[in-house]
């Protein structure tokens, strides 16, 4: 039989509610087939921010705690200081990680804390929404940019190439995306195990969709994630 | 046993915080709280069970702190004013999910940058600075020995209780040095697991999809604040007997009132001083009990009201028709003689 569930899934808590058709779905199950094939499922503790992460915030079968605005990484960063065989995980959205959260994301990379933290980018504030944010491309129609984000708030927010300058040399960072599901679970597991192995700083930057709030069918959603990868790059940053 | 010292009031909290049995301290460096961080950075190097963080921000000390609770360890922050104020985040979150945060802020003069030595106003931050109802714990050090004790009974209120705990205290108290005497410290509260990871997991949340599933949770914190508020509250009662003038006062500005008191009754005016050492929740019965036999009520701090505002409250619908004058000198201390010369002004 084709195994469609993770083990370490929280069977309780599903069906999930995160939209139809939403990136995270398709995230939440390489995680958790990335944690089932590392055999980790008993050392991991999992930090979820708000926004949509929120909905993640009894999805996984381990211990898990939520807070906002980025800080579940400043978190984790205390609950590992006390609890250092545990491997913590650290889950937000991009505005938690690159806009109101980025001095504790910048900071717990340049000092090399052993977190990995998984920010779902999909360009745009969703929960709230789907206004813009940092990482909406110029351009973008949303409710705070209705004729078109103006290019001159920025041409997209490149965290990892920012986190790259500071972190340490060992600590693993890497951008991919939900539309190839291998290298997301691949990606999922080398951060992990940066984390447990070397006891360094990961990050990894997951490219998402959100027909929601982006207002597009299946193969919009999956034809705009390809555009995206032209501005965000796949693979480890170095 | 009673051991003679001389130390600072930010020594005397390190050494609070050691004696509760603290594991960790979060910090940013801010004035006048500053030698906090530093003292427990040196009690790491002596002794490796001992951890610390300076971390980026006050938000990242505050949520670090929560962290490391949550992972069962006692650990705690200190700061002062506009690092106090950043911290309100996490000290929200602490209230909500009822996790054993212990802040030492000392504070300074507001609002904003203000001043770095000395002030009163943050006891309305302490109390209600996050947008809940307030159920945090609000200890008020008024000496370098009461900060040491305070410290102690702080840990161990979070711990018990599991309201997020401050112990309020300033610059002054924080760089003076006297002569102190340590009595044997209070048994610590031990700290158990809260985001355990045997059995069945837990989730832990801050964040509900619906007001009844909040409401809930919040009619238990307020049947459990209810239920432990009168062993919580603390006051210090000094010549109330009789007193036909009474001094309320808190912090240092209570240990120069108590001066003030001294000279006055040399001077056979009957004078007490009611002093709160908690300021939330607050011992309103003590307060009235003092105030039935005084005819003049004066209220001394170095802000505009804020203690006022609550000592008022709890005599007010009381049948206590005592005439209150509130004397404010919001960022600034008082002189012993200072207190005195505002009572005789008041009292015209």
């Amino acid at each position: 039989m084709l195994n469609t569930m993770p083990k370490s899934w929280n069977i309780e808590s599903k069906p999930h509610l995160f939209c139809p058709g939403c990136g995270h779905g398709i995230i939440l199950k390489q995680l958790g087939f990335a944690i089932d094939s590392l055999g980790l499922q008993k050392e991991i503790t999992m930090g979820v921010d708000i926004g949509c992460s929120l909905l993640a915030w009894d999805f996984l079968d381990v211990p898990t705690i939520q807070t906002h605005h980025g800080r579940t990484t400043p978190l984790l960063v205390g609950y590992k200081l006390v609890k250092p065989k545990r491997i913590v995980i650290s889950y937000m959205g991009d505005g938690a990680a690159w806009g109101i959260g980025l001095q504790n994301t910048i900071h717990a990379a340049y000092r090399n804390n052993p977190v990995t933290v998984i920010v779902i980018n999909n360009e745009n504030f969703a929960m709230t929404g789907g206004q813009a944010s940092y990482t909406t491309l110029p351009g973008t129609i949303t409710p705070t940019s209705p004729v078109g984000k103006p290019a001159d708030l920025g041409s997209g927010f490149k965290g990892p190439e920012l986190i790259r300058n500071v972190a340490h040399k060992d600590a693993f960072i890497a951008r991919t995306t939900v539309t190839n599901p291998i290298h997301l679970l691949t990606t999922l597991k080398k951060a992990i195990m940066t984390q447990k192995e070397n006891n360094n700083f990961a990050l990894v930057e997951v490219l998402s969709i959100c027909p929601t709030n982006w207002k597009t069918g299946a193969k919009a959603s999956l034809d705009l994630a390809s555009e995206m990868e032209k501005v965000y790059p796949i693979g480890e940053v170095k | 046993m009673v051991e003679k010292l001389y130390m600072t009031g930010n020594e005397a909290a390190v050494r609070g915080a050691v004696d509760a049995g603290a594991k960790i301290m979060f910090g940013y460096p801010i004035t006048p709280a500053t030698e906090i961080l530093e003292g427990w950075i040196a009690k790491t190097v002596t002794d490796k069970s001992l951890q610390y963080l300076q971390s980026e921000d006050e938000v990242a000390s505050g949520f670090g702190v929560l962290g490391a609770v949550a992972g069962g360890a006692k650990a705690f922050s200190a700061s002062a004013g506009i690092g106090h104020v950043l911290m309100q985040d996490p000290i929200s979150m602490a209230e909500n999910m009822r996790l054993p945060f212990v802040g030492i802020m000392m504070q300074r003069g507001g609002p904003s940058t203000g001043t770095v030595n000395f002030s009163q106003q943050e006891v309305n931050l302490a109390i209600h600075g996050g947008n809940g109802d307030s159920f945090r714990i609000v200890y008020s050090a008024s000496s370098v020995e009461d900060m040491y004790e305070l410290v102690i009974k702080a840990f161990n209120a979070a711990w018990k209780y599991r309201f997020p705990t401050f112990v309020l205290g300033d610059g002054y108290l924080g760089k003076m040095k006297s002569t102190v005497e340590f009595k044997k410290p209070l048994k610590p509260v031990e700290a158990k697991p809260i985001l355990s990871e045997s059995g069945k997991p837990m989730w832990l949340r801050n964040c509900f999809s619906s007001e009844e599933e909040l409401n809930t949770l919040l009619n238990n914190h307020i049947v459990d604040w209810e239920k432990n508020k009168s062993k919580i509250v603390e006051s210090e009662t000094f010549h109330t007997n009789g007193a036909r003038y009474l001094i309320v006062a808190h912090g240092l500005v209570a240990s120069a009132a108590k001066e003030t008191v001294l000279k006055m009754r040399s001077e056979r005016i009957r004078i007490g001083l009611f002093r709160p050492i908690t300021l939330n929740p607050f011992d309103g019965e003590a307060l009235r009990t003092a105030a039935r036999s005084a005819k003049h009520i004066f209220i001394v701090e170095s802000a505009y009201g804020q203690l006022g505002k609550i000592a008022k409250a709890e005599l007010a619908g009381h049948n206590i028709k005592t005439k209150i004058s509130q004397i404010s000198k919001p960022a600034e201390g008082y002189t012993p003689e200072e207190i005195l010369a505002e009572i005789k002004k008041h009292n015209k």
